[in-house]
């Protein structure tokens, strides 16, 4: 398809607002104007509504296929959430009118939106205080480690390292480097933290440990008890990364287990949708002793039920969002949460675990599950049999293309050799899933009989396999056209 | 229950194939001293229930207000088209492209975005967006301080005040030196800039227009940045950047921006777009997704994610930032919105902004004792009152006018300063009711 | 497979003794592990190589990883070649796809000959 640029008719007009006088130069010394008009593309507006309306048919989506991508969590996207968040009552509102002084009433609304959906989170969590303020899960993460630091720094502890699994997201050693932090990887065994390899590396230098719980295995870390009493033994502080909620919503509370800090991904967990790479929305929430680190501003309630946002907590690591966050997004999880209710919430949980195991029992005959036990959420295969014929990992997400699904996870976790991560979540059918094992039996079928057609795959897509190696070397990242 | 679809028979057959007989068995993982009792939440509510509820949440937001209040995120007039496109479900319900193949309609999409955005800025490239303006200015110094491995940061204060304190709050931990360099009468300081920067300088940062709306050109302090080897940033504002000197002319090696005026509603504080765009020295060290133009195994055309080795998700903690989800709807409603208003309509919204505003200035300074400090201005002015601006805005909230943003909040001694904002949606008339009770409020 | 008359790092990288010089590349074992390089980040004439410590690094679309100087001195030539054609590394990793070039403050310590590095790469393939 061409792009926009190649499409431009120059002198082509679009729409706008309203006609100037045209007279800037008066207003503005030419000096300080830029000498031609930037080169967007000159279209008509039938000329962008059928151009993006054809890119959006290139797209595989949850509205139209099936999404396993494992630790993403793409659950069905309710549309009366984006109605909900589409109202001018909220979309229109200026962030700047509650900090002016005596506008506070103008926004109860919004800030009620941000206190509750603080409230449920907790609940939900079992932590004593959320910041709604993180846009994304690696936002969340870095705030996440700031707040660490803050409160190691106010105890006068000399921390300088943070643990990370090895089987962990890239984010995780990423966020805690980026924080000032040393990384410390500790190796998995059977796919869990070992608790004796933790105590190997815990000394008083260690700030805290980031997990993900269930792991990127998807399975429950059966040693969790004895890591939160290790890592709380030296003082460091015990992080959870919310990318594996959907595992335990309802059934566990990470605050009753004595985390300390913990991100949500409301893009996965809570139905937002993810937008094609984003907007997310990753809330923190924190145990009592980190509370008066979190960042600035904080929603209050007072007694009269009125909302306002205070500013005052002199130990906060300050701002790290210009507002509120993501609010568009968070009002979307508010709806979704108030939708589901105490017992949706189990609900979704049981049955995304239920559609997991479903899933893994039907397709371990057919490819190794290197910890085949009762998983979570989610679960990791390996198609290292089939990579010694020649057919990797990669090859078989590509021929699940063919079939009209999104493929697995199969960039990480790093531990298991050639990995396919399946994340079936709980709106999908048991037709829809026993139509996916089909298609996938039947592609394995082929690594025998005839490989070739896994390697050629995918033929039905709008391309087929893209040269990396020369989008990397040639860096063609902006058009040319029309320059 | 809601969006679940499996009946109870069908729960039956699945359990039955798993090998246990209740849904039960399948968390017998967790310790049972750490379940869960029943969680203290309300009902469930049908959908009808929850609309019926956040539309008297919604409600209880003011938004039948006349307001001149920008400070860097501005109410401007968006297509509807917009709204249309960007509600597509195949767009909106994926996820980041990681199977190009399946995701050629976002990639492409990425890719004129990072287009539309190097030439808005007049830079070689740009990457498909991070969080916001402010993460974007933090992101922009960490470019900055890893090309350069200098750790002296200098920025004007007439640089966003909201950045300013995000970017305190992410340089804490890190040894960096940031040295703020007075504003002067609304002015972005150039000799005290100049004087400020040395070799051991990482990066200068600017703002234009900058936060009080003056317009200033800054090649030659760019150009004794470059003679430092230091890294030189301009925060822009995007509809302004359609008709304003660009930061590709000025010499800029970085340029950022709070995306929200290209197509984005308020939305009281986000999602918002981070935007991007270096020359082609730094694109090494660029955070976050970028996407690049190939062939398939057939040679036709088609995108992909690209220089991904800068990422996370290979380099982990030597990552060039920790992003993964951006902001990648909000950055389709920006490409979408500019080629709908394409080049023309988007210079000619940016020039009845800057009429609205001079129209506003000129009737404001009619006012006894109100005086408009800054000069040239673009959309955005600052007047100082003969008395304090909290006390106009006060007075005028009553009548559902919101004059401007107090820049007493963030400057000291500038209590009597009010910083005003028009875009094409300001009427003239409101802008006489404005005067009026600006003069009946003094 | 891995030329007699050069050492080898167990990092990867190789070495070519001359005289009072070092040129260095990574090792063909490295190349493929790597896979299609699409850029690498090299040290600049002049600058300080310290045995053991980070110089610079290659990429390819999946990876990534630091080249580490198995010798110490002084940065004294590079490869300006592989700018643009990093894949001269991939083709001919212990020839036209040399990276740098350094003159040697100290007698190279630690480096292995070329059947325990044929080993090691033995040990790492499983």
């Amino acid at each position: 398809m061409k792009t926009l640029f190649q499409d431009s008719s120059k002198g082509r007009t679009g729409v706008w607002p309203k006609e100037p006088k045209g007279n800037t130069e008066a207003d503005i010394p030419a000096y300080l104007l830029r000498d031609t008009a930037p080169k967007l593309p000159e279209l008509s507006e039938i000329d962008v509504i059928r151009h993006f309306t054809r890119l959006s048919r290139l797209n595989y989506s949850v509205d139209s296929n099936f999404y396993p991508l494992g630790s993403c969590t793409m659950k069905y996207n309710p549309k009366f959430t984006e109605a909900v968040a589409a109202q001018p009552g909220f979309t229109n509102l200026h962030p700047l009118i509650p900090q002016l002084k005596g506008a506070g009433h103008m926004t109860q609304g919004a800030l009620e939106v941000l206190y509750e959906t603080e409230q449920l989170l907790g609940e939900i969590t079992g932590m004593s205080a959320f910041t709604l303020q993180p846009m994304a899960g690696a936002h969340g993460e870095l705030t996440g480690v700031m707040l660490m630091a803050a409160y190691h720094n106010d105890k006068g502890n000399r921390k300088t390292k943070i643990i990370v699994p090895d089987s962990a997201h890239g984010t995780n050693p990423a966020s805690a480097a980026i924080a000032g932090y040393d990384v410390v990887s500790i190796q998995s065994k059977n796919g869990m933290i070992d608790p004796d390899e933790l105590e190997k590396v815990l000394d008083d230098e260690v700030a805290g440990l980031m997990m993900t719980c269930p792991n990127t295995l998807g399975l429950f870390e059966c040693g969790l008890e004895r890591i939160v009493k290790l890592v709380h033994g030296v003082d460091g502080l015990l992080y959870y990364d919310g990318a594996n909620l959907n595992a335990i919503m309802g059934k566990m509370r990470v605050g009753d287990v004595g985390f300390d800090v913990v991100h949500l991904n409301l893009h996965k967990t809570f139905a937002t949708p993810h937008g094609g790479g984003g907007p997310g929305s990753g809330p923190v929430g924190v145990s009592q002793r980190l509370v008066d680190y979190l960042p600035i501003s904080r929603v209050v309630k007072l007694e009269d039920g009125q909302y306002y946002l205070n500013y005052d907590y002199p130990k906060s690591i300050g701002y790290i969002a210009p507002f509120y966050g993501n609010f568009g997004v968070i009002l979307k999880a508010y709806a979704y949460i108030l939708r589901l209710g105490r017992e949706g919430i189990v609900r979704a949980t049981e049955n995304a675990v239920l559609a997991a195991n479903y899933l893994r029992k039907r397709i371990e005959e057919h490819l190794e599950i290197p910890h085949d036990r009762i998983c979570m959420h989610e679960f990791v295969a390996s198609a290292a049999k089939q990579a010694e014929k020649g057919v990797r990992a990669l090859d078989i997400a590509k021929a699940l293309l063919d079939k009209g699904h999104y493929a697995p996870t199969i960039y990480f976790p790093l531990i298991v050799k050639e990995c396919l991560m399946f994340e079936p979540t709980e709106t999908e059918s048991k037709e829809t899933l026993d139509g996916f094992v089909d298609d996938l039996i039947e592609i394995l079928g082929r690594v025998e009989t005839d490989p070739q057609s896994i390697h050629d795959a995918p033929v039905t897509t709008p391309v087929q396999r893209l040269d990396e190696v020369r989008a990397a070397r040639s860096m063609e990242l902006v058009d040319d056209a029309g320059l | 229950m809601p969006f679940i679809p499996h009946t109870p028979e069908e729960q039956r057959e699945m359990l039955a194939a798993i090998g246990v007989d209740s849904i039960e068995a399948l968390f017998e993982d967790i310790p049972a001293k750490f379940r869960a009792g029943d969680l203290n939440l309300p009902s469930g509510l049908s959908e009808m229930e929850v609309r019926q509820k956040l539309e008297k949440t919604a409600a209880r937001n003011h938004t039948d207000l006349t307001s001149f209040l920008g400070a860097g995120f501005y109410d401007h007039y968006i297509p509807s088209a917009v709204d249309a496109l960007c509600s597509r479900g195949e767009f909106y319900t994926a996820y980041t492209p990681y199977q190009a193949e399946a995701s050629q309609g976002m990639l492409q999409a990425i890719f004129e975005y990072q287009t539309a955005v190097a030439r808005l800025m007049d830079l070689e490239y740009a990457n498909a967006s991070l969080y916001d303006g402010g993460t974007a200015l933090y992101e922009a110094i960490m470019m900055a301080v890893r090309h350069t491995r200098r750790s002296r940061i200098v920025i004007s204060e007439s640089v966003n005040p909201i950045y300013r304190v995000m970017l305190d709050s992410y340089t804490t931990n890190l040894k960096l030196d940031l040295v703020t360099v007075p504003h002067k009468d609304c002015n972005t300081d150039m000799d005290a800039l100049l004087a400020a920067l040395n070799d051991d300088t990482a990066a200068v940062i600017v703002q234009n227009p900058n936060f009080f709306g003056t317009v200033q050109d800054f090649t030659a302090l760019f150009d004794k940045a470059r003679e430092h080897k230091i890294v030189s940033v301009i925060s822009t504002y995007p509809v302004m950047q359609s008709i304003l000197k660009t930061p590709g002319r000025m010499g800029a090696d970085i340029a950022v921006a709070e995306g929200q005026s290209l197509g984005l509603p308020l939305s009281f504080g986000g999602p918002y777009l981070g935007i991007m765009a270096c020359n082609k020295q730094l694109i090494r060290q660029m955070p976050g997704r970028i996407a690049g133009r190939t062939v398939d195994k057939n040679g036709k055309t088609g995108f992909v994610l690209t220089l991904q080795a800068r990422e996370q998700h290979i380099r982990r903690e030597k990552a060039t930032s920790n992003i993964c989800s951006n902001q990648a709807l909000c950055a389709l409603r920006a490409l979408m919105y500019m080629s709908l208003l394409g080049p023309q309509g988007l210079k000619k919204t940016a020039q009845v902004g800057i009429e609205r505003a001079h129209y506003a200035a000129n009737r404001l300074e009619r006012l006894p004792g109100v005086r408009v400090v800054n000069q040239p201005f673009g959309n955005e002015f600052t007047v100082k009152l003969p008395v304090r601006a909290y006390e106009v805005i006060d007075k005028l909230l009553d009548m559902k006018f919101v004059p401007g943003f107090p820049l007493g909040r963030y400057y000291q001694g500038m209590d009597n300063h009010l910083l005003v904002a028009c875009t094409e949606k300001t009427t003239k008339q409101c802008i006489g009711i404005l005067a009026e009770l600006i003069g009946g409020a003094l | 497979m891995n030329p007699k008359e050069l050492l080898y790092a167990k990092s990867h990288e190789w070495v070519r003794i001359e005289g009072d010089e070092a040129v260095v590349g990574i090792t063909h074992f490295a190349q493929e592990q790597l896979g299609d390089l699409t850029f690498v980040e090299l040290p600049q004439p002049g600058d300080q190589a310290q045995a053991g410590k980070e110089i610079g690094s290659v990429e390819s679309v999946k990876a990534a990883s630091e080249i580490y100087s198995p010798v110490s001195g002084e940065v004294v030539a590079v490869n300006s070649e592989l700018e643009n054609a990093p894949e001269l590394i991939n083709k001919e990793p212990f020839g036209a796809g040399w990276m740098f070039r350094i003159k040697l403050s100290a007698k190279p310590q630690g480096l292995l000959d070329a059947d325990a590095y044929a080993e090691l790469c033995a040990a790492e393939a499983h």
